[in-house]
C-alpha cells in the first residue's frame, strides 16, 4: 500500500497531469458536435496508448460509419502488461478524464453503453469507481438527455476481469465481456464492425479516452505541439526497476531513454525493457534511441536493470510469464513459448548448440508473424532482443555451446 | 423450414463471418482478388481458403473441418495478402477488398514447417502404431512439409492418461493437437457441449465438465467427434480382439448382423469412392473371416417398422376414440440410441414420447438368441452376436444393463464400420473383389424400407408405406414409394399425408391428415423438443429423430473423414439399392411374417414382442453424479 500512497503524490505533465475541472470536457464536445470532434481528433493525430498505436479518430470513425442500432464503447482496464501501472493511477487520480472520454466516445459513435473493463486485481477500486459514477449521474454526466443534450442518452458499468493477460487484448476482453472462454477472435472482422454481442464497439486504452477531454478543450493543434511529428501530444510512462524515482511520469513523445534515466534517477544501468514483457530490451548502446511510434514504441511500461543483473533470468521470467498466459489457442504461441523457455532453460545448463539457438530464433519470428494475436506476435521480441543486444554477457563464457555450434 | 435463432453459439466464432451478398451482381457483389499473379473473381465475403480451393491451389489446413465453423487455431494455413505486417489465416479470412494474397511465400512455408513441427514436438507417440496411421491430417501435413526429423524435440513420456471409461469413445488427449474440431463438433454441430478446453497456456487441454470421465458426463456417445478428429486422439472402443477370439474358438457360434450404412460407405475404407453400397461382397468376406452366419440388420428395421407402426397406430386410436389423454403425441422414434441418450440426458421429462420399441440391433440381438438359437438348435450360451454399425453409440447401447431380454447380453460387441475393414484387411480380402452372396436364413434379404433407415428420414418413409398401407389398404400416393418430402439434408423436414377412404379397422383415422417430422443431427433434435415444449408439435403424430448428421450413413462409426458431398453420395447409394429391391414395404417382407406365426404369435406390440423387442428408458438429466 505504501508505494500506492507514494504514487498518489500530486503530479505536472504537459496533458494528462494538467488543470481540469469536471464536466468541461463533455460541455465542449456538445457544443463542437460529432464532426468537429472527429476533426480535433484526427487533428491531434492521437494514437491508442494500449499498446497497438492505432489511430483513435479512424477508429471512432469506422464504429460512427458502422450502421448498427447497438454500439459499445469499452474502456480497456486490464492493465496485465507487465511493469505498466499508469491506468491505476489516471482512475485513481483522475476518474473524471477517463469517464468524460468514454461519454465523449460514446456521444461521437452514438454509443448509449460503456463498459470499463477493470483489471481483477483492482477490485479494490471498484465501490470508489461506482460512487463515482453515482455522482456523475447526479452532475447528469451520465443517464438521460446528457447536459441537456436531447436524445443524448449514455451511461457506464463496470466489468471485473478474472486475471488473465490475454484479455487485456481487445477481442479476448470481449469474449471474456460476453462470458465466455478469455480467447482473441480471428480478425478480420474487426471491433469496429463486429465486437461486443456482435455490435460495432470501441475498444480504447484508458489513457487515450483520458486525452480526449484535454484534446477537444484545448484544439487538436495544441495537443499536437507535444511530441513529435509521428507521435503527437504526451505519454504516460510507469518506471520500475533499479532507479531512484519510480513512478509514472508524463512526458512528451521524443523523449530519448538516457534522458528518462536521468530524470528518474537511474544508475549502472544496463538494459532498459521497453514495452513490458511483450517490448524488447535495450542495452546502453541504443539509450539514445527516443521513444515513440517511429523508434521505440511503447505502451508505458520502462523496467530499468542495473549492472547486478542476470539478463538470462530477466529473459527466462518474462518466457515463464508468456508460457503461463498464452490463451492456448493456437500453435505457434501455445507450443512455440515452451520451446523459447525451454531454449532459456538450456542456456543456463550450459546445454545447447548455436545452430539449436538460430532455429528457435527463427521459430520466434515465425511466432512473430503467424500466432493469432499481439501476445504470441509479440512475445519472442525479449527472446530475440535480450539474446541478441546481449550476446557477450549470456554465452561469452559457455563453451560447450561454442564447441558444438 | 424452421429458422434458427440467431444465438451466438458457444466457442464458435461463426457469429462473426462476413455475409456473403444474395445478389452477386450488385455493386460489391464480387471482387478480384490476386492469388499467385493469378486474377480470379470471387464473390464478397469468400475466404482466402474457399477462392484457393476453387482455383485447384492447395493450401494446408489442419483445425478447419467443412462441417463446422471456423477456428483460425491451428495456423497451418498462413499466407501472405500483401501489406499486412503479419500472415493470415486463409480459413478465417474473408475476402472484403481487392488483396493480393501468396500462398507460397518463404516466410509462409517456414511457418507452416515450425507449426508442423511444433505439433510434433508434442505428440506422443509413433505412427507405426496407431490406428491413424495412414489416414491421419497429421502425419498427412508432416509429409507434405518434408519434417523429417523433431527440430524442436519429442515428447517421451504421455502427458495424460487415456480414458477409456467409455464403452463408445477412447480419449487419448497425448494425441491431440488442440484444432478443436471434437470442440466445435459437440458443442456447434451437435449442440451436447462435452468438451471444451481447459485451462491455458501450455496446460490447455480438451476436457469434459471437471475432467470427469467421458462416461460420467453427458456425452451421448455418437461419435461425431471422432469422425472429425485429425488425428488418433479420439476413437472408438474397438472389440474387435474379443471377436477374433470368439471366432477363433470352435465352441463359439459367431453371427454378425450389418446395418445397410456401414455397406454403403465400407468401400471408402478401401480406396472406393464414396456412393458405392458393397453387401454382396460383404457378405462373402465376413464369411471369408470366419462368422458362421452373416444376416440383415434390415430384418429387424423391417421388424421395427411393424413394432412402431404399430405402437402409433395404437396410440393414436387411444388418443382418438378412447379419449385418453394420458397418450403422448406425436410419437418419436426410439431406433438411434445416440438420440435416446440425449433425450434421457437433457429432455427426460419427455421420455414418454418416445416408442418404446427396441433399436433394430437389440431387437435382433435378442430374437438371435431365442428365435434363432431354437431354430438352429444351437444352445445360446454359445452364440455371440456381433453388431455392424455405422456408429458409436450402438456400442453403449448393447452394454445397458437392460439390454439382456433373451435371458443373455442380447448383443455381444457393436462394430463400426472402421473396425470391420480393418477386421477384413487384417484378413487379408480385398473387399472390392469379393464374389457377391446372399444374406442367411432364417432371415434372409430383407425390405428396401429397412435399407433406407440409413438415411435420414428413412424411417418416416418405411414407416409411412407400411402404416398408409395398413389404414387405407392402398400403396402410399407417392410414385415408385419415393416419398420426397421424407427425403434429403434439410435440418428439420415437416410435411403430412391425408388418410382417406380407411379400412373398417381404421375408420377412426378417417380424413386424418397424418403430420410428421423428420430431424437429424441432436442440434436439430433440440429445435424439435424446444418445439414441442411450446405445444408446436401439438398436431404431428410422428417424428423421426437421428442422432447424427445426415442419419445413420454419418454415423459416428463410418469412415474417416466426412463432409456433406460424402454423406450425400452414401445417401444416393442407400436409395439406388433400395429401388432395385423386389420388396420395398417392410409389412411384406415374408420372413417377418413368418416370424410372427412362428414365434412373435400374439403380434406387433403383442406380449412377447414386448418383453424381447422393447423397452424402456432412464430418465439420466443434466446433472450426474
Ligand atoms: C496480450 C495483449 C494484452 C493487452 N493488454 C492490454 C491492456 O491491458 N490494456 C490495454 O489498454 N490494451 C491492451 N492490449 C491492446 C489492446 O488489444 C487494444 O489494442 C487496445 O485496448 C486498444 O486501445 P487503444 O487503441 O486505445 O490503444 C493488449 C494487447 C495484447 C495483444
Ligand atoms: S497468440 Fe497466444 S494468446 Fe494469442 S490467440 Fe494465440 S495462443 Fe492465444
Ligand atoms: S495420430 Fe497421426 S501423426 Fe499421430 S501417431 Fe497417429 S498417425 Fe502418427
Ligand atoms: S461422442 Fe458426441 S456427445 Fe460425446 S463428446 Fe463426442 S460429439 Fe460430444
Ligand atoms: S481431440 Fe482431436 S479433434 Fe479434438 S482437439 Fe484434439 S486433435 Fe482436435
Ligand atoms: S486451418 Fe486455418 S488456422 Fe487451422
Amino acid at each position: 500500500m505504501e508505494s500506492i500512497k507514494t504514487l498518489n503524490k500530486k503530479r505536472s505533465g504537459p496533458v494528462l497531469f494538467s488543470e481540469y475541472k469536471l464536466g468541461e470536457g463533455v460541455k465542449k464536445a456538445l457544443e463542437l458536435g460529432r464532426e468537429n470532434i472527429l476533426f480535433e481528433l484526427k487533428g491531434s493525430g492521437l494514437k491508442g496508448r494500449g499498446g497497438a498505436g492505432f489511430p483513435t479518430a479512424t477508429k471512432w470513425m469506422l464504429t460512427a460509419a458502422s450502421n448498427s442500432d447497438k454500439k459499445f464503447i469499452v474502456c480497456n482496464a486490464d492493465e496485465g502488461e507487465p511493469g505498466t501501472f499508469k491506468d491505476r493511477v489516471l482512475l485513481l487520480e483522475y476518474p473524471e478524464l477517463v469517464f468524460e472520454g468514454m461519454i465523449i466516445a460514446g456521444y461521437t459513435i452514438g454509443a448509449k453503453n460503456g463498459i470499463l473493463y477493470l483489471r481483477g486485481e483492482y477490485e479494490y477500486m471498484l465501490k470508489s469507481l461506482e460512487d463515482y459514477l453515482e455522482s456523475l449521474r447526479e452532475d447528469n454526466l451520465l443517464g438521460n438527455t446528457i447536459l441537456g443534450k436531447k436524445d443524448f442518452n449514455f451511461d457506464i458499468n463496470i466489468r471485473l476481469g478474472s486475471g488473465a493477460y490475454v484479455c487485456g487484448e481487445e477481442t479476448a476482453l470481449i469474449e471474456s465481456l460476453e462470458g465466455y472462454r478469455g480467447e482473441p477472435r480471428n480478425r478480420p472482422p474487426y471491433p469496429v464492425n463486429t465486437g461486443y454481442l456482435g455490435h460495432p464497439t470501441v475498444v480504447n486504452n484508458v489513457e487515450t479516452l483520458a486525452s480526449v477531454p484535454h484534446i477537444l478543450l484545448k484544439g487538436g493543434d495544441w495537443f499536437r505541439k507535444h511530441g513529435t511529428d509521428k507521435s503527437t501530444g504526451s505519454k504516460l510512462f510507469s518506471v520500475s526497476g533499479d532507479c531512484e524515482k519510480p513512478g509514472v511520469y508524463e512526458l512528451p513523445w521524443g523523449t530519448s531513454i538516457n534522458e528518462l534515466l536521468e530524470l528518474v534517477g537511474a544508475k549502472n544501468t544496463k538494459a532498459v525493457q521497453v514495452g513490458g514483457a511483450s517490448g524488447m530490451c535495450l542495452p546502453k548502446s541504443q539509450f539514445h534511441r527516443v521513444l515513440g511510434y517511429e523508434d521505440v514504441a511503447t505502451g508505458g511500461s520502462i523496467m530499468i536493470f542495473n549492472e547486478s543483473r542476470n539478463m538470462l533470468k530477466v529473459l527466462k521470467n518474462f518466457m515463464k510469464f508468456f508460457v503461463e498466459e498464452s490463451c492456448g489457442q493456437c500453435t505457434p504461441c501455445r507450443i512455440g513459448n515452451t520451446k523459447l523457455l525451454e531454449a532459456v532453460e538450456k542456456i543456463e545448463k550450459d546445454d545447447f548448440t548455436f545452430l539449436y539457438i538460430n532455429n528457435l530464433k527463427e521459430l520466434g519470428r515465425t511466432m512473430q508473424v503467424a500466432s493469432k494475436c499481439g501476445l504470441g506476435q509479440s512475445s519472442p521480441n525479449s527472446f530475440i532482443s535480450i539474446l541478441e543486444n546481449f550476446k557477450e554477457e549470456i554465452f561469452g563464457s559457455k563453451g560447450k555451446g561454442r564447441k558444438n555450434g | 423450414m424452421v429458422k434458427r435463432e440467431n444465438e451466438r453459439i458457444p466457442v464458435s466464432q461463426q457469429a462473426h463471418i462476413v455475409d456473403k451478398p444474395k445478389d452477386l451482381t450488385t455493386i460489391g457483389g464480387t471482387i478480384s482478388v490476386q492469388i499467385n499473379e493469378k486474377k480470379i473473381t470471387v464473390p464478397l465475403g469468400t475466404t482466402i481458403l474457399e477462392a484457393c480451393q476453387l482455383n485447384q491451389i492447395h493450401i494446408p489446413t489442419l483445425c478447419h473441418h467443412p462441417d463446422l465453423c471456423i477456428a483460425g487455431v491451428c495456423r497451418v494455413c498462413v499466407v501472405d495478402v500483401e501489406g499486412m505486417r503479419t500472415l493470415q489465416t486463409a480459413c478465417s479470412f474473408p475476402i472484403t477488398s481487392p488483396i493480393k494474397i501468396s500462398t507460397s511465400t518463404q516466410m509462409v512455408r517456414k511457418a507452416r514447417r515450425h507449426i508442423i513441427d511444433l505439433l510434433l514436438s508434442e505428440h506422443y507417440g509413433e505412427c507405426y502404431s496407431c490406428f491413424r496411421n495412414g489416414n491421419c491430417e497429421l502425419q498427412n501435413l508432416a509429409k507434405e512439409y518434408g519434417v523429417d526429423n523433431y527440430t524442436f524435440g519429442h515428447v517421451e513420456t504421455p502427458r495424460y492418461e487415456v480414458d477409456n471409461s467409455s464403452a463408445a469413445v477412447i480419449r487419448d488427449m497425448n494425441k491431440c493437437v488442440l484444432c478443436k474440431r471434437c470442440v466445435r463438433t459437440c458443442i456447434d454441430l451437435q449442440e451436447v457441449g462435452v468438451l471444451e478446453a481447459i485451462n491455458r497456456g501450455h496446460e490447455t487441454h480438451v476436457g469434459t465438465f471437471l475432467d470427469k470421465p467421458l462416461a460420467d458426463v453427458v456425452c451421448i456417445n455418437c461419435g461425431q467427434c471422432i469422425n472429425r478428429c485429425p488425428t488418433a486422439a479420439l476413437r472408438a472402443n474397438d472389440p474387435s480382439d474379443e471377436i477374433w477370439a470368439a471366432i477363433d474358438d470352435p465352441k463359439k457360434h459367431v453371427v454378425i448382423q450389418t446395418a445397410p450404412s456401414p455397406r454403403a460407405a465400407i468401400g471408402e475404407e478401401f480406396g472406393i469412392e464414396p456412393g458405392k453400397s458393397f453387401t454382396g461382397e460383404l457378405n462373402t468376406a465376413l464369411r471369408r473371416i470366419g462368422f458362421d452366419r452373416v444376416f440383415d440388420t434390415n430384418f429387424t428395421a423391417d421388424l421395427t417398422i411393424m413394432e412402431e407402426g404399430t405402437e402409433l397406430l395404437t396410440r393414436l386410436k387411444k388418443a382418438l376414440v378412447d379419449k385418453d389423454q394420458s397418450v403422448k403425441l406425436p410419437q418419436f422414434t426410439s431406433c438411434s440410441p445416440g438420440w435416446v441418450k440425449y433425450i434421457e440426458h437433457f429432455y427426460p421429462e419427455f421420455l414418454d414420447y418416445l416408442s418404446s420399441a427396441k433399436s433394430p440391433q437389440q431387437m435382433f440381438g435378442a430374437l438371435i438368441k431365442t428365435f434363432y438359437a431354437q431354430e438352429a438348435k444351437i444352445d445360446p450360451v454359445d452364440i455371440i452376436t456381433v453388431a455392424l454399425m455405422p456408429c458409436a453409440a450402438k456400442k453403449f447401447e448393447c452394454n445397458r444393463p437392460e439390454m439382456v431380454d433373451s435371458g443373455f447380453k442380447d448383443v455381444d460387441y457393436g462394430l463400426t464400420t472402421r473396425e470391420m475393414a480393418k477386421m477384413i484387411r487384417e484378413a487379408g480380402i480385398f473387399l472390392p473383389e469379393m464374389p457377391k452372396s446372399q444374406f442367411d436364413d432364417p432371415f434372409g434379404d430383407a425390405s428396401g424400407a429397412g435399407l433406407i433407415f440409413g438415411a435420414t428420414g428413412g424411417v418416416m418413409e418405411a414407416a409411412l408405406r407400411t402404416a398408409y398401407e395398413l389404414v387405407t389398404g392402398r400403396e402410399v400416393p407417392f410414385k415408385n414409394l419415393i416419398i420426397e418430402p421424407c427425403r434429403g439434408f434439410e435440418g428439420v423436414k415437416q410435411a403430412s399425408v391425408k388418410l382417406e377412404n380407411c379400412v373398417e379397422q381404421y375408420k377412426f383415422l378417417e380424413g386424418v391428415d397424418l403430420k410428421f417430422v423428420v430431424a437429424h443431427g441432436t442440434a436439430n433434435a433440440k429445435i424439435v423438443m424446444e418445439m414441442l415444449k411450446k405445444g408446436e408439435l401439438n398436431d404431428v403424430h410422428f417424428v423421426e429423430i437421428m442422432a447424427c448428421p445426415g442419419g445413420c450413413l454419418g454415423g459416428g462409426g463410418q469412415p474417416i473423414p466426412t463432409s456433406a458431398e460424402i454423406r450425400a453420395k452414401r445417401a444416393e447409394a442407400i436409395y439406388e439399392e433400395e429401388a432395385s429391391l423386389p420388396i420395398r414395404k417392410s409389412h411384406e417382407n415374408p420372413h417377418v411374417n413368418y416370424i410372427y406365426e412362428k414365434f412373435l404369435t400374439d403380434g406387433p406390440c403383442g406380449k412377447l414382442s414386448h418383453k424381447l423387442l422393447h423397452t424402456h428408458y432412464t430418465k439420466r438429466g443434466k446433472y450426474i453424479s
